[in-house]
């Protein structure tokens, strides 16, 4: 055990002078196991970040809110037994609401209607198109996960009497005052003049498609006079306890069916949708990029691992009488296993921290340019890669130093 | 090179002979060269003791260099006994032989064998490293050989600041600090000048008469000369063995 932990001693003191010693060579070997590193790392930052963007995006939906709608959230080959369902009015949500206040122990909270249209946002000159408005009543404030960036919501009043009034998005906002605040300014929704009560915080976009931060939110009757209900619209409904999705779901849509008078045995005429539905979706697309990804990547690993391996068979080469003099002095099979091993391992180690410093500074640098670009920097993500140098070190090490192990003392004492 | 006739001393002093340390009875070895068999060793027979000097002598192709890889436990005889201190080494597997090799053997060669970019005290240490000895023990004991071959002043230097003459002093010093039972050196003043053959000859006389065990393998008469028995070999078979006059 003693005699193993020397050797093992012995072995790094003579792979840092042999490094030392051949700082060329050892320095161009590194550099194939650095830009595998950093390549490996960097698409593992660049995957994290994916996934971190991902899950924001997801919680932007709010993982306390079911989506009661028409359609599904996934796709559907039986259309025509969704087509004919009646449409989701912004009536059922007080229905709802009082049969969630008739139920005791309710795991739902509240409902709130919700309808939306696109539309064109006009101040003055300025133009902002595609604007996503939503028409629901001030209940809204219960299920908005996101804080005012000024201003408030509209107040039961101006609910009720259907005031034109409006919340605008963060984007919208900046886009059409420029900075200056919009509060108590007039802003024409699809040639509609609202007067401005509140501004949203940025919230981001959900998976680059949908931005939150370009919508605006007006009275549902003042959505209704200026856009008309006709498309429907969906509920939201909030839950007491998002741990307890499943056992919401199955009382929203008992209360549902109440509300609708669905027969016993009757398909549900409705939707109940959760943002876990897209998760389920879209992971396997996820994980699909990931693995390409990874694997793309690995081959210039793959490559650095050649590097290595070739750089030990030379050290073997090169030093065949050394390790006929180190046999003759006793050193076991494993002696000089051990030896090449570890000198292969520290190339690599040192490859890969080089190649993680360099990771972390791109990191920082890509983050501070691209603050949008999804990048993550993680101590599993150190962890890992030093196990993969490791790693790396010892399988491509493997072959030269087993070599070197097994050669014949007197072949390898009489090499020159 | 053909060093001058080193001065062997008149008054030399004859250890007498201990215990067998090793018992060869025997011995051949085959080796294959591509379609070829070559015989190396026919069948030698040898014993050596505790305390003696011995030279083995013998023209390139006549085994010398086979008996002494064998005899290093570098390599192991097709057929034939080989017992070293009593235990038969001619079946060992590569790990055990190694141990062996640890234990009981200092190697001396030619061409030095130490590692460049060591410094000779790690150099010396390195037998210790295998033998798994602690750090400051192993530091200890190579300093003190170092210093009995004369080399105390010059520890921390790395070959290529040594002489071929303090090289060889190193890679004795080498030999030595693992207390072998034998130190076995093939041609140890091959690679040097007849002066700086003489100093490693009179050391070698020295460490003999301190009570170790030296076979010295050769092909130059002055070198054997400094042995107490010499050993000749021709075509794999040993052709007399005698005390050297």
């Amino acid at each position: 055990m003693k005699r193993l932990y020397y050797e093992i001693t012995e072995s790094f003191r003579i792979a840092f002078a042999q490094i030392r010693a051949n700082k060329m060579r050892s320095a161009l070997t590194a550099l194939g196991v650095i830009i595998g590193i950093v390549a490996v790392t960097l698409m593992g930052t660049a995957i994290r970040g994916i996934d971190t963007g991902f899950q924001n995006s997801l919680n932007m939906l709010g993982d306390d809110i079911l989506y009661v709608q028409k359609w599904p959230w996934h796709n559907v080959e039986d259309w025509w037994n969704y087509v004919g369902r009646p449409p989701i009015t912004p009536d059922l949500a007080g229905r709802l609401n009082t049969v969630i206040a008739q139920t005791p122990n309710s795991l739902l909270d509240i409902a709130v209607p919700v309808a939306g249209r696109g539309t064109t946002a006009k101040f003055g000159e300025n133009k902002v198109s595609s604007v996503f408005t939503i028409g629901t009543n001030s209940d809204y404030s219960r299920i908005l996960n996101v804080d005012f960036k000024e201003g408030r919501l509209f107040n039961d009043t101006e609910d009720a009497s259907g005031r034109n009034v409006c919340v605008l998005g963060y984007d919208i906002a900046e886009a059409l005052y420029q900075g200056r605040s919009p509060l108590g300014e007039q802003v024409f929704l699809n040639g509609h003049p609202f007067t401005v009560v509140g501004v949203l915080a940025k919230q981001g976009s959900f998976l680059g498609l949908m931005n939150f931060d370009n919508q605006a939110v007006v009275p549902l009757e003042a959505f209704r006079k200026a856009f008309g209900v006709r498309r429907g619209s969906e509920l939201r409904v909030k839950v007491r306890d998002k741990n307890r999705l499943q056992d919401a779901m199955e009382e929203l849509t008992g209360a549902m069916r109440r509300v609708r008078a669905q027969m016993p045995g009757v398909r549900d005429n409705f939707s109940i949708n959760e943002q876990g539905a897209i998760k389920a979706q879209l992971d396997p697309v996820k994980q699909g990029i990931a693995m390409a990804g990874l694997f793309i990547t690995g081959l210039s690993l793959f490559v650095g691992a050649i590097g290595i391996m070739n750089i030990t068979f030379v050290s073997v080469k090169e030093r065949t009488k050394e390790i006929g003099t180190r046999k003759a002095l006793g050193a076991r099979r494993r002696t000089i296993l051990l030896q090449f091993l570890i000198e292969a391992v520290s190339i690599c180690l040192i490859g890969g921290i080089v190649g993680l410093a360099l990771t972390y500074g791109l990191v920082l640098g890509v983050g501070a340019a691209f603050p949008a670009f999804p990048v993550e920097f993680s101590i599993s993500l150190v962890f890992i890669s030093v196990m993969v140098s490791i790693a790396v070190g010892i399988v491509s090490g493997f072959a030269p130093a087993w070599g070197a192990a097994r050669l014949d003392p007197v072949v390898a004492l009489r090499y020159e | 090179m053909t060093p001058a006739p080193a001065a062997i001393p008149f008054n030399r002093v004859t250890r007498p002979p201990g215990p067998l340390v090793i018992d060869i009875e025997g011995v051949t070895k085959l080796y294959k060269m591509g379609s070829e068999i070559i015989h190396a060793l026919r069948g030698v027979s040898l014993q050596i003791r505790r305390n003696e000097y011995l030279a083995i002598m013998g023209p390139s192709g006549s085994g010398k260099s086979t008996l002494m890889n064998m005899l290093g436990c570098l390599d192991t005889p097709t057929a034939g006994r080989y017992l070293f201190n009593h235990k038969n080494v001619a079946h060992m597997e590569d790990d055990e032989l190694a141990d062996i090799r640890n234990r009981e053997i200092g190697f001396v060669f030619q061409t030095f064998n130490l590692l460049p970019r060591s410094t000779a005290l790690a150099n010396v240490e390195l037998p210790l490293v295998y033998a798994g000895q602690p750090h400051h023990a192993r530091r200890e004991r190579a300093m003190r050989v170092l210093e009995e071959v004369g080399l105390g002043e010059r520890m921390y230097h790395k070959p290529n600041e040594l002489s071929g003459g303090q090289r060889q002093r190193v890679a004795i010093a080498r030999a030595l600090v693992n207390n072998p039972s034998i130190i076995l050196a093939d041609e140890p003043t091959g690679n040097l000048d007849s002066r700086t053959g003489v100093e490693i000859m009179t050391l070698f006389e020295q460490l003999y008469e301190e009570g170790n065990t030296i076979i010295v393998v050769t092909h130059e008469e002055d070198i054997a000369r400094h042995a107490r028995r010499i050993v000749r070999l021709r075509d794999g078979l040993i052709e007399s063995d005698a005390p050297a006059t």
